[in-house]
């Protein structure tokens, strides 16, 4: 039996060894490649049918460059980049995260653009305010030029809202606060129904058995809250950190973040949104939404595809509340296209990056309506294709033409930070510490900071 | 491994004489061929253990964040690792998952091993038995952290027609591992089974012949007489299982990632994220050389503990 045991050990060995060569041969043949020849990463898969015909184009006008597309999901991405730096294998050009980049920037992995974007004489007020300016690292320089953005909204399921009697305009027009959650709120508890059909407001409601919740979340938010509570924090006039978005001390023990986490849990308490243990043991929060178990869920503008698929409900966009400082507000992130560091094609990869940036490439990656492209112009035909697939997205435009939106809060520790804030937060969610115990993490959180410094 | 011998045991081979190879010359004839054929595993066996097994200890003493050259720290990660709640977390957390693995997955095999040999001899039904071990770690995960969906899952709604309020498998802190080493006991007990019931049919008839006129029951034989004697392929079953449980990592990875809180960050995930996440090839190294001495002190004491060279047999 044991010989058996180790003889399959060296049989796994060998045919390891077998693949020595292959392996070696994968390695985006650097060498081999023309130096026009660009390779180019993303993972979004619904992404890549838009970048291929941008690199059709980018080809047709630049015969001297070629462009292949290779797409990764997101877990595998990062982990493969990674690998690449370290091989020499990255690819030239890639699809940067407001996350992500910053480590990589103070690696000296991904290549500063600015002399390129001076010498072409690169328009950079063609994107929606603020945009380029996400692209410009903690050390002043820049590292990529913007390729889209989003913010967040409440998809709501319009049947329920309808059975509730709950109009389109009390959905547009609600507000907020820490201490009763204002009209939202009551729209929330409104939406929730327990098992025998009793309305979280009506008399008899019972809590412990409730069928639809008024609000889900698909986790505690870790340290940016993005899709969870970053836009009730910031209508209650709380900022991430000292110095947007390079936070150097951050403010999770401020008050005014700690209240309204404490608002946001009291919802469990209320049964109308579900514990954390119920929230983290689903599949996702979109799959338990189209299957008629809330009432409303936010979420982000990347996330429209998804919820156009769920057929069996009928999903429409509210608005964000007004809070406390009295207006709406929300996150807008984006991404960017990035040059890695040790490309040998230098050239050819800024005229990607630079194409990509360009309206002709962002109509492109517009008019098929899966994100919202960076070029402001670009914006009505990525409407229109929105509202083709049934989609009024004005709420997530909103606050970007008020200017009323905030960027995620960027630092080259982000997964020390994600480590600290994730467990933290969902210690909280499940009532297993106190909200004020988030002074705790926030003090780890600055003394990880405290190391940059 | 399948072929069912009920002849006495060769009575020679148990006395100790391991039987050296007749005829000298012609196995050093045969060194040669042996050797090209080994050649490609044991040129695979260094470029992928020895060499990455000798540079993860090089880098345990290093601070590397792979992206700029390590950086030579003595002992500075393994001070690190006594202060680190994370660290002490995750093994804790990994030795309550093997010890709900291994100790429910044996007991399963165990059972289930018995059935088959006093049931059926039948291919099919230990084709079926084996049928989970053949589907790939991170399908099995997946498909079952849909049925245990506490809103959608198709094991709720059964609980439900019995009464018993929604379960959250995968999001509640005390039932996350347990969840975790259930699917996995599920997908490895056939195989598991398979081992064992080779075992039984490695035991000669003649020694349950006299248990049975010695008028013994059915129970008191199988303590008596099927353990001990099984004793030798338990012991095999259980170092490698338990080597292996120790190495959970991709049913967390598709499912809890580490959460809730830190439920589930069994040592291997923690390493992973320190690594892969964080960039901390130093101190994941360090971590990773730690697990490794554990793995072998344990598998040492199991060895000694159940004299696994020695058969009852003899």
């Amino acid at each position: 039996m044991n010989s058996l045991m180790s003889r399959r050990n060296l049989l796994k060995a060998g045919l390891a060894a077998l693949a020595v060569p292959s392996l070696a041969a994968c390695n985006n043949g650097a060498a081999a490649r023309g130096p026009g020849e660009v390779i180019y990463w993303l993972w979004d898969s619904a992404q890549l049918p838009m970048y291929t015909e941008c690199a059709k184009v980018f080809h047709e006008q630049n015969p001297q460059y070629t462009v292949t597309i290779e797409q990764y999901g997101w877990n595998d991405y990062w982990s493969k980049l990674v690998t690449g730096f370290i091989s020499d294998t990255a690819p030239d050009v890639f699809t940067g995260h407001s996350s992500k980049y910053p480590l990589f920037a103070d690696k000296g992995q991904v290549l500063p653009i600015d002399d390129y974007v001076a010498k072409d004489n690169v328009d950079l007020s063609i994107y929606q305010k603020g945009l380029a300016d996400r692209w410009i690292g903690a050390d002043g320089k820049r590292y990529g030029l913007p390729k889209d953005w989003d913010t967040e909204v409440y998809f709501y399921n319009s049947a329920f809202t309808e059975a509730a009697g709950i109009s389109t305009d009390q959905l547009n027009s609600m507000t907020w606060n820490p201490q009763d959650g204002g009209t939202f709120e009551q729209i929330v508890r409104r939406l929730t129904v327990d098992a025998k059909g009793r309305r979280g407001d009506q008399p008899g409601f019972d809590k412990e058995n409730v069928k639809v919740y008024g609000l889900g979340y698909a986790d505690a938010g870790g340290g940016d809250g993005q899709t969870s509570w970053s836009w009730y924090a910031a209508i209650n006039g709380w900022k991430y950190s000292q110095g947007e978005p390079w936070g150097t001390k951050f403010f999770y023990g401020d008050p005014k973040f700690t209240e309204t986490i404490g608002w946001w849990r009291g919802l469990i308490t209320k049964g109308l949104m579900p514990t954390y243990a119920q929230a983290k043991s689903g599949v996702d929060v979109t799959t338990s939404f189209g299957a008629g178990k809330y009432g409303m869920t936010p979420n982000g503008s990347w996330m429209l595809g998804t919820y156009g698929q769920l057929k069996q409900v009928k999903t429409k966009l509210a608005r964000l509340p007004i809070g406390p400082i009295g207006k709406r507000m929300s996150m807008m992130n984006g991404l960017a296209d990035t040059i890695w560091a040790g490309t040998k094609r230098r050239d050819a990869s800024w005229a990607w990056v630079k194409f990509l940036g360009s309206q002709t490439a962002q109509d492109i990656v517009a008019e098929a309506g899966v994100v919202f492209p960076a070029v402001a112009a670009s914006m009505p035909a990525a409407k229109a294709a929105f509202a083709k697939s049934g989609w009024d997205v004005t709420p997530f435009l909103e606050p970007v033409e008020a200017g009323d939106v905030f960027p995620y809060p960027a630092n080259p520790n982000a997964a020390d930070v994600t480590a600290v804030m994730t467990p933290a937060m969902e210690s909280v969610m499940s009532f297993e510490a106190e909200p004020s115990s988030l002074a705790k993490a926030n003090d780890d959180v600055n003394k990880i900071l405290a190391v940059n410094t | 491994m399948t072929a069912t011998t009920n002849a006495p045991p060769d009575t020679r081979r148990s006395h100790g004489d391991s039987g050296a190879p007749p005829g000298k010359r012609r196995s050093l004839g045969d060194l040669k061929v042996a050797m090209i054929f080994i050649a490609p595993a044991t040129l695979g066996f260094v470029v992928f253990y020895i060499w990455p097994t000798l540079r993860g200890a090089y880098l345990s003493f290093t601070e590397y964040s792979l992206l700029s050259a390590p950086k030579f720290n003595g002992l500075a990660n393994y001070d690190r690792m006594i202060h680190d709640s994370f660290f002490w977390n995750a093994l804790g957390v990994t030795v309550e998952y093997v010890v709900i693995n291994i100790g429910l997955q044996t007991v399963l095999a165990v059972g289930i091993a018995m059935l088959m040999y006093r049931l059926t001899k039948s291919i099919t039904v230990r084709a079926i038995i084996l049928a989970p071990y053949l589907v790939a770690n991170v399908v099995v995960a997946l498909v079952w952290y849909w049925m245990l969906d506490v809103q959608v899952g198709v094991v709720n709604t059964f609980l439900g027609w019995v009464g018993i309020d929604p379960i959250a498998f995968f999001g509640d802190s005390h039932w996350a591992i347990p969840t975790v080493a259930g699917i996995n006991v599920w997908r490895h007990m056939g195989y598991t089974a398979l081992l064992v019931f080779a075992g039984l049919q490695t035991i000669p008839s003649y020694v349950y012949e006299a248990a049975e006129v010695d008028g013994s029951t059915e129970w008191k034989t199988f303590w008596r007489i099927t353990l001990p004697l099984l004793r030798p392929v338990l012991v095999m079953v259980l170092v490698v299982t338990m080597i292996g449980s120790f190495q959970i990592f991709d049913t967390v990875a598709v499912t809890t990632q580490g959460g809730p809180i830190n439920a589930t960050r069994v040592i291997y995930y923690y390493i992973y994220e320190r690594a892969f996440t964080r960039f901390d090839f130093g101190y994941a190294s360090a971590m990773a050389l730690v697990l490794f001495a554990i793995l072998a002190v344990v598998s040492l004491v199991q060895l000694r503990l159940l004299r696994a060279r020695e058969s009852d047999l003899a």
